[in-house]
């Protein structure tokens, strides 16, 4: 999960990294009084997790209340690369004498945590490490030892911060380094990391992800999300503790078992839906390994409630659970939401595969429902699926 | 022959005591693997029957090590303590660890990984998020469903559970020497490349499937690795080329990342160094087929 900056910026000052003071507000009006508060000059910043926003005309310096107000209230609203912003911080203004760059990440390759540091802040840092790498330090930091005092000099010394503020950053690095653990972040950067004239070092915009596997640990971080720019139907599958992705301009809604398979079946969807004039998949959904009949209800609802689709295929592989069961899933879940008054109107295509389908197959024919077809591969199921939609 | 498990591999088990430690201790037991005993320190020296098999409970990887000659443990503990659990079958260095949990924290696996490095790899760890393995005929240790192909001469490995049993099931005919599922987090233990090699080693095995999906660059080093050291014929899958930037597809590491990740990439990939990749699993089966006739 991505966080704005302000929720960032929450989350270092939790845990005594250097930031400027700000507060976050989601109408111009509010501007006056926080600007008061900070001295009456403030940075007004859109809050949108997305990074260009400078350039897209999203920070702007305000010189009174006043003026406050008026660059809130031009910045609210405004589309960054199809993120709206909803909210603006604003922050304490900053005598800026030099920027630079420094996180902390999952190194996948490595199978470990990587610090990169640079002199050359407060642009992206992928440009520097495409136009000038050897400014950008990559030191690998061992996730048992971590980021010890002898560990942050190392990344300073690496990428060659300036003697005076040396030991400033070796206490900012360690105690980012806390926010990453503490936190359970996948990424930890602060860009950009500044000077000020008078010589101290602030992190004055930053950048957090954190680990949605650890929230069993994290019990703060479900406030952190950001459920009004959830895809209502994200929204509402995540409700009932379903894996579901919501996909542009696709009219096959998608049911299987197994993320794996499952993103295959997107795959094999989109490739059978070329010959039917370019349909697409709706959705990701992965009803697990156990695909119940109560599961099964819950996904065909949700995806029978996308008004762009037009079809459903449901792919199942039986492994642990038999596609007799599965079968009977299906039966069930249509009875259970003609009770419920829902309107299923939609041709399902089932493919059943693997531990007892046959069995399973001989149950959804002696069903007979009408609006349920069965295909024996995935690949001609994919074919039915999109022929049906592109209709 | 196999890979990591075969008929003499003794298993125990970190969790069984539990629901899904119970339901699949009984599944492997009925598959013919040699399960030596289960771990919970509450349970220590009371036994759980399996439909007539008695099993022992240990309080410990180590002691059930010395009591059982055991050479692999299956873990199925929850989340919050599988790292506990890794650990303690790192300290008994224990040769194979399976871990089957999903769910689990990346600083966790990030910071298990790292110790079993510490304590010089003498535990392979396969996991986590994943299915296990499977010698056909000869041993089970994980969650594969054990009835879906026979003993053949196809070796496996995959990022995915279901496209695994997908693909068993697409060669039933023919059989497999060892399949491997390997898990889909960011970080996991034993991975493309090992299996590979141990593959490339096994003298029962013909032909390599190697199944990826999107997220990081484990196809394309495993690319690398083929084309460097694998004599043996590889047919390949990549599943997720539909997969929108930004979104995490089910499993944790299943993610484009800007442009970094994606499943062309790694398709291209594997096909310069070689490999015949197919656009959907049944085409992959037929490339499987093909090549295995003609070797």
């Amino acid at each position: 999960m991505d966080l704005f900056e302000y929720q960032a910026r929450d989350l270092f000052a939790k845990h005594g990294v250097p930031v400027l003071a700000g507060e976050v507000i989601d109408t111009p009006e509010a501007a006056r009084e926080v600007t008061e508060r900070l001295g009456g000059r403030a940075v007004v910043k859109a809050q949108v997790k997305t990074g260009g926003r400078g350039k897209a005309g999203g920070v702007k310096l305000a010189s009174d209340p006043d003026d406050a107000v008026a660059k809130a209230g031009a910045i609210l609203g405004m589309d960054i690369k199809g993120h709206t912003v909803h909210r603006v911080m604003l922050a304490e203004t900053a005598d800026i004498a030099e920027e630079y760059y420094v996180s902390f990440l999952l190194d996948r390759t490595n199978r470990t945590f990587l610090a990169m540091a640079s002199v050359e802040g407060g642009v992206e840092i992928e440009e520097v490490a495409a136009t000038n790498p050897e400014a950008l330090a990559r030191i690998p930091v061992d996730a048992i030892e971590g980021v010890t005092e002898e560990k942050a000099r190392q990344i300073v010394e690496a990428a060659r911060f300036p003697a005076e503020i040396a030991d400033q950053v070796v206490d900012v690095l360690q105690r980012l380094w806390t926010v990453f653990i503490a936190e359970d972040a996948l990424l930890v950067e602060v860009n950009p990391l500044v000077k000020t004239g008078e010589g101290r070092v602030i992190a004055l915009d930053g950048k957090v992800s954190l680990d949605a596997n650890a929230e069993f640990r994290q019990p703060d971080h479900a406030a952190l999300e950001d459920k009004a720019a959830a895809n209502p139907l994200e929204a509402a599958a995540k409700e009932r503790g379903l894996n579901y992705v919501k996909l542009d301009g696709g009219t096959v809604g998608i049911i299987g078992n197994g993320a794996g398979l499952v993103m295959s079946t997107l795959d094999v969807v989109a490739y059978a839906g070329e010959k039917h004039g370019g349909v697409k998949p709706a959705n990701f959904l992965d009803i697990g390994g156990g695909a119940s009949a109560e599961v099964m209800a819950n996904g065909l609802e949700i995806i029978l409630g996308d008004p762009e689709v037009r079809s459903v295929f449901v792919n199942v592989f039986g492994g642990i659970t038999a596609c007799d069961a599965v079968a009977n899933g299906i039966v069930q879940a249509l009875a259970l939401l003609r009770t419920k008054g829902e309107d299923v109107n939609k041709p399902l295509v089932v493919r059943l595969d693997g531990n007892n389908a046959e069995l399973g197959r001989k149950i959804l024919t002696d069903a007979d429902h009408p609006l349920v077809e069965q295909v024996d591969t995935m690949d001609g199921a994919a074919d039915r699926a999109a022929e049906l939609a592109a209709k | 022959m196999a890979i990591f498990l075969t008929k003499e591999s003794k298993v125990i088990v970190q969790g069984m005591t539990g629901s899904e430690g119970q339901k699949h201790t009984r599944r492997m037991l009925a598959s013919g693997t040699n399960i030596v005993g289960g771990v919970n320190p509450r349970k220590a020296g009371q036994s759980v029957d399996f439909d007539g098999t008695e099993i022992p409970v240990f309080g410990g990887v180590a002691e059930a090590i010395e009591a059982t000659g055991a050479d692999v443990t299956v873990i199925f503990v929850p989340e919050k303590f599988t790292k506990a659990a890794v650990v303690e079958a790192i300290d008994a260095e224990i040769p194979l660890a399976v871990v089957i949990t999903e769910g689990i924290a990346v600083h966790d696996t990030a910071s298990f990984w790292a110790y079993a490095g510490q304590k010089g790899n003498k535990t392979r760890i396969i996991g986590p998020n994943c299915p296990g393995l499977i010698t056909p005929g000869q041993s089970n240790a994980g969650i594969i469903p054990a009835d879906i192909t026979k003993p053949g001469r196809i070796g496996l490995v995959s990022k995915s559970g279901t496209l695994t049993y997908q693909m068993m099931y697409e060669l039933r005919d023919l059989g497999f020497s060892s399949c491997v599922g390997i898990g889909g987090d960011p970080i996991i233990g034993t991975t493309h490349i090992d299996a590979l090699a141990a593959f490339e080693a096994d003298p029962d095995t013909d032909l390599i499937v190697v199944i990826g999906e999107i997220g990081g660059d484990a196809e394309e080093r495993a690319a690398d690795f083929i084309k460097a050291n694998v004599t043996k014929p590889v047919v390949g899958y990549v599943a997720g080329f539909t997969a929108p930037e930004g979104k995490t597809m089910g499993h944790a590491g299943a993610i484009v990342s800007g442009s970094s990740g994606t499943a062309q990439a790694k398709k291209e990939a594997l096909e310069a160094a070689g490999v015949k990749v197919g656009k959907t699993p049944s085409e992959t089966a037929r490339l499987a087929r093909e090549t295995l006739a003609a070797a």
